[in-house]
């Protein structure tokens, strides 16, 4: 049952098909409290802390809906190229499951608050266009944890339910099908699905942590023979949880489709799970919409955004993110290779701006964010927001790098300081005493020193060959702590010995 | 109208509701006149009626997003017919994606 599925290889599959996807992402917006009552939205509390009647659906509770979380959904709406409905309800969405405690799901049915967009997304210096079908609002659910049977549905004894993230405000933004991917739809999906992330961060609307589950992404998938303009039979790939995934699971599903029609069989239309070993299984048959027995909510009345108001929340868009870079690059002179450097570490385009933005050079906010902190992110598995140094503090640490109080390798130790929490770069250049020592007597005294222990390689240098300087340098430098400039080291060694 | 036993055995699958073939055998003609019922007021209803959600026109009634107190845990959970380590505990579920 699990990755025994015949494979056709890729290239194989593209020689003989075009794929179409269509893509579904749910993104949980960053509102303070839930779409419907004002319970926190906050991560990571006790379980079931953060529920009340309405959030639990209890009889006589009434929902009412969050104003922010509209605002949300018209903005990225307008930021997707879409349509804003002038009237629109929420809808029931009828199921059983115990992720809901309602029995339902108030979502949008055939009225969404926004549809009919279209984005360009670039994938591999080539333009790709998305249209969107619809972006409509709805509410989380519930989180079901399995107990025996090693976590899985299958054999497990029982579930248990934590309902803190019933009722957050959740988005969900459907492509219409994606055509004219060419041999490069699973990379599409994934740009896309990065796209999205940084828009959402962009508008302030989410923070878009897929690991965390405020965004998610349900890929649909089917293969029509080349020539022909009829959509195959498409397969539903839930449980993606990472760019990765969602071009790995893509992959795995047009080879595994590939296969079943190569060999004359038909693709069965299903919702398959992704697993993250690297292959999808079939999941149970899916409900057709007549099944969840939608009707309008009769709890919520009709939203009907004012053209003024959307024209209102029109003038709030960022600067698209993509020509935000484009728009720094250019300022900052980097090149293609650095900016692409930039581009590929998570949130470092806004720290270097904000680094610029305290008063550092763009070379060095670059310099000091793509290569130290990025290391120490790495090193510790956290963004490169979470390192604890700020822009402001990496701007002043760059400022003493500037006036010749620090050297890089003191600078490194000054982070060392401010991780460490010993204050502001100035203090912990006080503190620990690691200020270039620039008293010149006490450096001359040091090169004195250096020369009269290595007296053969003081002559060696006096005889011409100024490569040797470098073990004086180095003799000095150590002397010193580090704390000297060792180009002014290397002067004062050249003209004592010269 | 015509509410089948098929129709009644679906529903009843999808509320995860297990009747027997008697049950289903007398729910449904019963159901029918429920529905029979309800379906009359098509005939009063006609092309100048336009359908109704809402009985009150009333629209954009928002709240501003702020919290409030959620209930204690141990209230939400009172009502739980079982609890296990604050979360609601329930049956286990087959054949059911997460």
């Amino acid at each position: 049952m699990n990755g025994l599925d015949e494979l056709l290889d890729y290239d194989e599959v593209m020689a003989t098909h075009d794929v179409v996807i269509g893509l579904e992402v749910h993104v949980e917006l960053d509102t303070k409290s839930k779409m419907w009552c004002g319970c926190s939205t906050d991560f990571g509390a006790a379980p079931n802390s953060h529920t009340c009647p309405v959030c639990l659906g209890l009889p006589g509770s009434l929902p009412v809906v969050n104003r922010t979380a509209v605002e949300s959904a018209i903005r990225i709406g307008l930021s997707l190229g879409c349509q804003i409905a002038e009237w629109c309800r929420f809808a029931r969405k009828n199921y059983f499951y115990p992720d809901m405690t309602k029995n339902y799901q108030i979502s949008q049915y055939d009225e969404p608050l926004c549809f009919d967009g279209e984005v360009v997304i670039v994938v591999d210096g080539q333009p790709q266009v998305i249209p969107i079908e619809r972006v409509h609002m709805e509410e989380d659910a519930g989180k079901t944890s399995h107990v025996g049977g090693a976590g899985r549905i299958q054999g497990a004894d029982y579930s248990l339910l934590d309902y803190n993230r019933a009722g957050v405000p959740l988005m969900e933004i459907v492509t219409k099908p994606v055509l004219g991917t060419g041999t490069k739809a699973p990379e599409v999906a994934r740009e896309y699905m990065a796209f999205l992330r940084e828009l959402m961060r962009a508008l302030g609307v989410s923070q878009a942590r897929m690991e965390r589950g405020n965004m998610r992404c349900d890929a649909n998938v089917s293969l029509m023979p080349k020539g022909s303009d009829e959509l195959g039979t498409r397969t539903e790939t839930k449980n993606i949880n990472s760019l990765k995934s969602v071009e790995a699971a893509l992959r795995y599903e047009i080879c595994r489709q590939g296969a079943v029609l190569k060999r004359g069989g038909r693709v069965v239309q299903e919702t398959r799970m992704w697993h993250e070993e690297g292959y999808t299984t079939a999941g149970r048959s899916k409900e057709t919409a007549e099944d969840y027995r939608y009707f309008p909510e009769p709890d919520l009345v009709p939203v009907a955004p004012s053209r003024e108001w959307v024209a209102q929340l029109r003038a709030t868009l960022p600067e698209p993110p993509a020509e935000r870079r484009i728009r720094l690059q250019a300022e900052w002179g980097f090149t293609d290779l650095e900016m692409r450097d930039v581009n590929g570490n998570e949130g470092a385009i806004d720290l270097i701006e904000q680094t610029v933005s305290a008063g550092a050079a763009a070379a060095s906010a670059r310099k000091w964010w793509l290569t130290e902190l990025a290391r120490r992110a790495n090193e510790a598995g956290i963004g490169l927001d979470e390192v604890g140094i700020s822009p402001a503090q990496v701007a002043a640490l760059q400022s003493l790098v500037d006036d010749g109080t620090l050297t890089d390798n003191l600078a490194r130790q000054v982070i060392d300081g401010v991780l460490a929490g010993e204050g502001e770069p100035a203090d912990v250049v006080a503190a620990r005493g690691l200020a270039v020592v620039s008293d010149e007597g006490a450096l001359a005294q040091a090169v004195d020193a250096a020369i009269a222990a290595n007296p053969a390689i003081a002559q060696k240098v006096r005889d011409g060959k100024v490569q040797a300087a470098g073990a004086l340098i180095g003799a000095v430098m150590k002397a010193m702590k580090g704390r000297a400039d060792a180009a002014r080291v290397r002067e004062l060694v050249l003209e004592k010995l010269s | 109208m015509a509410l089948t036993v098929q129709d009644v055995a679906r529903l009843a699958d999808l509320a995860r509701i297990e009747l027997s073939e008697e049950e289903l055998a007398r729910l449904a003609p019963q159901l029918d006149v429920i529905l029979t019922a309800v379906a009359s007021v098509a005939d009063v209803a006609g092309q100048d009626v336009p359908p109704t959600s809402h009985p009150v026109r009333l629209e954009n009634v928002y709240r501003i997003d702020e919290t409030r107190p959620s209930w204690p845990a141990e209230a939400m959970l009172a009502g739980a017919p079982a609890v296990e380590d604050d979360h609601f505990r329930v049956p286990r579920i087959l054949d059911e994606e997460a």
